[in-house]
C-alpha cells in the first residue's frame, strides 16, 4: 500500500544556533515494517524523528509520507497518517484528564462526540489503561504516563507510529508491558532508542546514524552483532547476543 | 501589594472588575487575530515559570536582604504586552485561588495593578523606549566594537530598572487609590501614600535588577530566543505609524511628566498666594477682588461653580475628610460637613473641632490635590496635542 | 524553594476530587453564589459586626458538607492574612473616637472597624478557598468560561495549572543541586540568580516548543476544542437561589 511508505530523501537540517544536525539522511520504510534507529547521544535522532510528521521542514531534501512530500501545505494532511509518541509524556498529556487528552485528537480531526468516545475506549483499552480515564495526568507514574501516550496516538488510528525513547523511565513491568503492547501493533513502526535490547525484540530492521548521516541500515541482528561496526558508533552489541555467542 | 478582599468595597471592586474584564477580553481579542498557533503553550508554561521564579530569591548587592521578581515586565518583553496581560491575570487568579493570594473581588483590582501598568505603560512606553529595538543580542559587528553592544546593553539595563519601578509605583498608587476610594481601612490618605510607595520604589529597583539579570543571561545564551519569542516580533512593528519616531517619544515623555507633576509634586506646591493674589492683597486687603454684582458677572460665576469639578485644586466637601485642609482663604470659616462616604467624619469633626480648619497642612498631600493636578495635567496636554495637531492638518492642507 | 506551597496546592486538587454533595453541584451556581456572598459581606458599613456573624453559615456549610478539613483553610487564611492586618491594624490608630462603651471599657471607632476587618477577611477568604477546594481547578475553569471568561484565557488558566508542578519541580531540583554544592549558608548571588532562572526560562520555552508539537501532531490548529458539557440540576438552581435570598435577607 503505497500511501504508507515513510521515504527521506537527502534531508539536512541545520538549527537556528547553525548547528548542523542532519548532514543527508535517506531511507525508505515500506508498510508494516519494524525500524529502530539507534546513535550515539547527539547523532540527530530525535531531529530526524522530527522531520518524519512535519513537526521540523529539512533545510534540503524532503521527507515523503506515501507520495506526497511533507511541506508547509501538507503537514495537516500527513499527520493523520503518522502517529508520534515523544520523549518526555508531559510533554504530551495537557489536557485535564486523561479521557480529554486521549479524545484531543479525535476532536481535532472534527469527530462527532459518540466517535470520539468510542475511539478513545477502544485505545484505552488497547494499552490497558481504562480505569484511568478520569485521572489528571500529572498524578500517574512513568509506565502509565508512557502507556496513556501512546493511546492518545492510537485514537487517531495512525498507519504509521513513530516513538522517541518509548522504554525510558520505565520500570521492569512497564517496560515488558510496553514491549508487548509494541510487537502486537501491524503499524509501520519507527522507534529511536538507547534500549538494544527493546531492539532485538521488536525490530526488524535498524538504521544506525553517527553525526547526521545514515551509516548503517539493514537487517537487525546483522547489524547488532556487528561489534566493530557498533564500537565505531559510539555504541555496543547487545548483552543477549553478546552472551548467546 | 496583593490587595484583600476585606479592604475593598463592592462598588470599588466591582468598577474594577469591569475594567479588567473589559482589558482581558480586548487583549483575547487582539491575540486571536494577531497570534501565532505557538503562543498557546508557551504562555501557559511561562505562566508556569513565573510562579517557580517567584519561590527564588536573590541576595540584593549591598544590602543583607532578598528579593524577586514579579514577572510583568520579563513576560511584556518576552510575549509583547497583550499576551504577558492575560499571562500575568492567570498567574494572579491561581495565586488568589489556591493561595488566597489577594481576594476574589479584589482580584480585578490587582490584576489592574499588577498588570495593566507593567504591560500597558512600562512595557511600551519606558522599556521600548529606552531599550530601543534589541539591544541585547549581542553586537552584530566582530568582536572589536564591543563598545557598541556595551552601550547597548547598558541602555537596556537601564531600561528594565525604570521600566519596572514605573509600573511598580503606578501598581502601588493604584492600590492606594483604590483602598481609599473603598472606604473600609482608616489609613489617611497621606500616610498611606509615604507607607507604600518607598517601599515599592525598592521592590521595583529589585524587580528591575532580576528582569535584566535573567534576559542578559538570555541574551548571553540563547540570542535567538527574543526572535523566536512568538509575538515579540510582530509587536516590534505595531506602534502607531503615526506618531514618528521623535514626536512619539516626546508625547510620551511630557504625559509621564504630567502624571508625576500632576499626581506628587503638586504636593508640594506653596501655599503662599502666587502673585497676583499677593498684589491684590497688598492692594485691596484681600486676596481675591469679590466678583462684581452685575448680571453676567453672577451668571458666569454660577458656572464656573457648576462646571468646576475640582474647586480650588481639591475633592468637593472634603476639607475636613483627612483633617487636611485645602482651602486657598485662610480669612473665611471652614465649612465643616462630613464628607458624605466617611461617616467617620461626624466623630472626628467633634473630636478636633474647627481650630484645624484654618491651618494649611504642607506638603498638601491628598487624594484630590493629585488628582487635580493629574487631571489638569492632562487636560493641558490634551489640548496642546489638539491644538498642534489641527495646526498641522491645515499646514498640510494649505 | 517552598515546595511545601506546591504540596498545598496537591492537596486542594485532590480535595476537589472527592464526592459530595457540594462538590457535584454545577460550578457555575457555586461561583455566582460565592460572589453574591463576598458582595454582600463586603457592603457592611465599616463598623458593622453582628450583622456579620450569620454569614457564616455559608462557608461552614461548604466546608462541613464538602468534608474540607477546617484546619487546612485556616493555615492557608492565616498566610494570607499578613497585607489585610497591615494596613487595618492602623485603624486604631486614627480612629480613636469612642464608639462603644462595655462597663468600664470604652472601645474605640478604630478597634471596632479593626474588628470588622478581620471578621470580613476570614469570611471572604475562609469562602473563596471552601469554593476552590470542593470545585477544583478544571470544573471551576470550565463554569467560567460559561459564564463569561474568554476561551484564550481559560485555557491558559488551565494550563498554568498543568504546568505548575512540572516547572516548579524543574526549578526545586535546581536550587536542590545549588543548596548540595554550597558550603554554608544558602544565599544566592546575583550572578548565579540570574544564570538559575535564567535556564529555568529556557528550560520552559523549550518545553513549550515541545508541547506546541505534541499538539499540532494531533490536528492542533490554533484553538482547544472542549467536548464535555454539563447542565444546571434543579438542585443547582435551590442551591443558588436558596443562597441568595439567605444574603439579602441577613444584610437587612
Amino acid at each position: 500500500m503505497s500511501h504508507h511508505i515513510v521515504e527521506a530523501r537527502d534531508i539536512g537540517f541545520i538549527y537556528p544556533d547553525k548547528t548542523e544536525a542532519l548532514k543527508g539522511v535517506s531511507f525508505r520504510i515500506m508498510h508494516g515494517e519494524s525500524v529502530a534507529i539507534i546513535g550515539a547521544n547527539g547523532s540527530g535522532k530525535s531531529t530526524l524523528l522530527l522531520h518524519l510528521n512535519g513537526c521540523l521542514l529539512p533545510t534540503r531534501g524532503e521527507v515523503r509520507i506515501g507520495e506526497t512530500p511533507l511541506t508547509r501545505q501538507t503537514v495537516v494532511a500527513g499527520r493523520r497518517a503518522v502517529g508520534m509518541v515523544f520523549q518526555d509524556p508531559d510533554d504530551q498529556l495537557f489536557m485535564p484528564t486523561v479521557f480529554e487528552d486521549v479524545a484531543f485528537g479525535p476532536v481535532n480531526a472534527g469527530l462527532p462526540s459518540d466517535e470520539v468516545e468510542r475511539c478513545v475506549t477502544l485505545a484505552l483499552e488497547r494499552v490497558g489503561m481504562v480505569h484511568l480515564k478520569d485521572r489528571p495526568p500529572y498524578r500517574l507514574s512513568a509506565g502509565e504516563k508512557r502507556a496513556i501516550t501512546i493511546a492518545t496516538v492510537l485514537a487517531m488510528a495512525p498507519n504509521i507510529l513513530v516513538m522517541d525513547e518509548p522504554s525510558s523511565n520505565l520500570d521492569p513491568r512497564g517496560r515488558r508491558r510496553l514491549i508487548g503492547l509494541l510487537k502486537s501493533f501491524e503499524h509501520t513502526r519507527i522507534i529511536a532508542t538507547h534500549d538494544l535490547e527493546l531492539v532485538v525484540e521488536v525490530c526488524s530492521r535498524v538504521i544506525v546514524l553517527d553525526d547526521g548521516r545514515v551509516v548503517a541500515d539493514g537487517p537487525a541482528l546483522d547489524i547488532l552483532d556487528n561489534e566493530s561496526l557498533m564500537i565505531a558508533h559510539g555504541l555496543e552489541c547487545p548483552s543477549s547476543l553478546r552472551l548467546k555467542t | 501589594m496583593h490587595m484583600a478582599d476585606a479592604l475593598i468595597s463592592p462598588a470599588v471592586g466591582g468598577t474594577m472588575w469591569v475594567v479588567t474584564a473589559g482589558l482581558i477580553a480586548y487583549c483575547a481579542r487582539k491575540l486571536k487575530q494577531t497570534m501565532k498557533d505557538n503562543l498557546v503553550p508557551m504562555m501557559g508554561v511561562l505562566g508556569a515559570f513565573i510562579f517557580a521564579a517567584q519561590m527564588i530569591n536573590f541576595s540584593i548587592p549591598g544590602t543583607g536582604s532578598s528579593g524577586h521578581f514579579g514577572g510583568g515586565l520579563i513576560l511584556s518583553v518576552l510575549l509583547g504586552p497583550h499576551a504577558a496581560f492575560l499571562v500575568i491575570a492567570s498567574v494572579l487568579t491561581v495565586q488568589a485561588l489556591f493561595f488566597a493570594d489577594g481576594g476574589l473581588l479584589a482580584l480585578g483590582c490587582n490584576i489592574f495593578n499588577l498588570g495593566f501598568f507593567p504591560a500597558f505603560i512600562a512595557y511600551p512606553f519606558i522599556y521600548r523606549l529606552i531599550a530601543r529595538g534589541e539591544p541585547w543580542s549581542p553586537s552584530p559587528w566582530p568582536s572589536s566594537d564591543r563598545l557598541a553592544g556595551r552601550h547597548g546593553t547598558l541602555r537596556a539595563w537601564i531600561a528594565a530598572m525604570v521600566a519596572a519601578v514605573v509600573g511598580l509605583q503606578l501598581g502601588a498608587f493604584g492600590v492606594v487609590l483604590e483602598t481609599k476610594a473603598s472606604g473600609i481601612a482608616g489609613l489617611p490618605f497621606g500616610t498611606f501614600v509615604l507607607l507604600m510607595l518607598p517601599i515599592h520604589l525598592a521592590i521595583g529597583i529589585v524587580e528591575g535588577l532580576a528582569t535584566a539579570a535573567v534576559v542578559a543571561f538570555v541574551a548571553r545564551a540563547r540570542p535567538e530566543t527574543f526572535d523566536a519569542a512568538p509575538v515579540a516580533a510582530k509587536d516590534k512593528t505595531s506602534l502607531r505609524p503615526a506618531l514618528s519616531k521623535v514626536e512619539g517619544p516626546v508625547l510620551i515623555g511630557l504625559a509621564i511628566a504630567a502624571l508625576i507633576i500632576g499626581g506628587i509634586v503638586s504636593w508640594f506646591a506653596s501655599t503662599h498666594p502666587d502673585g497676583l493674589e499677593w498684589s491684590i492683597a497688598k492692594v485691596t486687603g484681600k486676596e481675591e477682588v469679590s466678583g462684581s454684582s452685575d448680571a453676567v458677572h453672577r451668571k458666569l460665576a454660577a458656572v464656573q461653580e457648576k462646571t468646576a469639578f475640582l474647586p480650588d485644586y481639591g475633592f468637593k466637601g472634603s476639607g475636613e475628610k483627612d483633617g487636611i485642609a485645602t482651602s486657598a482663604s485662610p480669612t473665611e470659616p471652614e465649612h465643616v460637613g462630613p464628607s458624605p462616604r466617611s461617616e467617620r467624619g461626624k466623630l472626628a469633626c467633634h473630636a478636633f473641632g474647627v481650630a484645624k480648619a484654618v491651618e494649611e497642612k504642607w506638603p498638601a498631600v491628598t487624594a484630590g490635590t493629585s488628582v487635580a493636578g493629574i487631571v489638569g495635567g492632562l487636560i493641558t496636554l490634551g489640548l496642546v496635542c489638539l491644538i498642534g495637531f489641527a495646526l498641522k492638518a491645515r499646514r498640510g492642507n494649505v | 524553594m517552598r515546595l511545601a506551597s506546591w504540596i498545598e496546592i496537591g492537596r486542594m486538587d485532590e480535595l476537589a476530587r472527592l464526592d459530595t454533595p457540594v462538590h457535584r453541584l454545577d460550578a457555575r451556581a457555586k461561583v455566582i453564589t460565592s460572589i453574591a456572598f463576598i458582595v454582600a459581606v463586603m457592603s457592611f458599613p465599616r463598623y458593622e459586626i453582628s450583622a456579620l456573624t450569620p454569614f457564616f453559615l455559608y462557608p461552614l456549610v461548604l466546608i462541613f458538607l464538602g468534608r474540607i478539613p477546617p484546619g487546612c483553610i485556616m493555615q492557608k487564611a492565616l498566610m494570607a492574612a499578613p497585607f489585610a492586618l497591615a494596613i487595618g491594624i492602623f485603624n486604631p490608630f486614627f480612629d480613636r473616637a469612642p464608639a462603644i462603651v462595655i462597663g468600664s471599657l470604652v472601645i474605640s471607632g478604630g478597634w471596632l472597624s479593626f474588628a470588622s476587618i478581620i471578621l470580613r477577611f476570614l469570611l471572604t477568604v475562609g469562602t473563596a478557598l471552601a469554593l476552590v477546594a470542593c470545585t477544583g481547578m478544571y470544573r471551576l475553569a470550565e463554569g467560567l468560561e460559561r459564564i463569561c471568561l474568554p476561551r484564550i484565557f481559560v485555557v491558559q488558566l488551565l494550563f498554568l495549572y498543568r504546568y505548575l508542578f512540572v516547572v516548579a519541580n524543574e526549578g526545586s531540583r535546581m536550587m536542590r543541586s545549588l543548596e548540595l554544592r554550597t558550603c554554608g549558608p544558602m544565599r544566592l548571588s546575583y550572578h548565579v540568580y540570574g544564570s538559575l532562572v535564567g535556564h529555568l526560562l529556557l528550560r520552559s520555552m523549550a518545553r513549550a516548543e515541545r508541547i506546541y508539537c505534541a499538539m499540532v501532531a494531533r490536528g492542533f490548529s490554533g484553538e482547544i476544542k472542549v467536548m464535555r458539557k454539563t447542565s444546571f440540576q434543579p438542585a443547582d438552581w435551590v442551591f443558588l437561589l436558596g443562597w441568595l435570598a439567605f444574603f439579602v435577607a441577613a444584610r437587612r
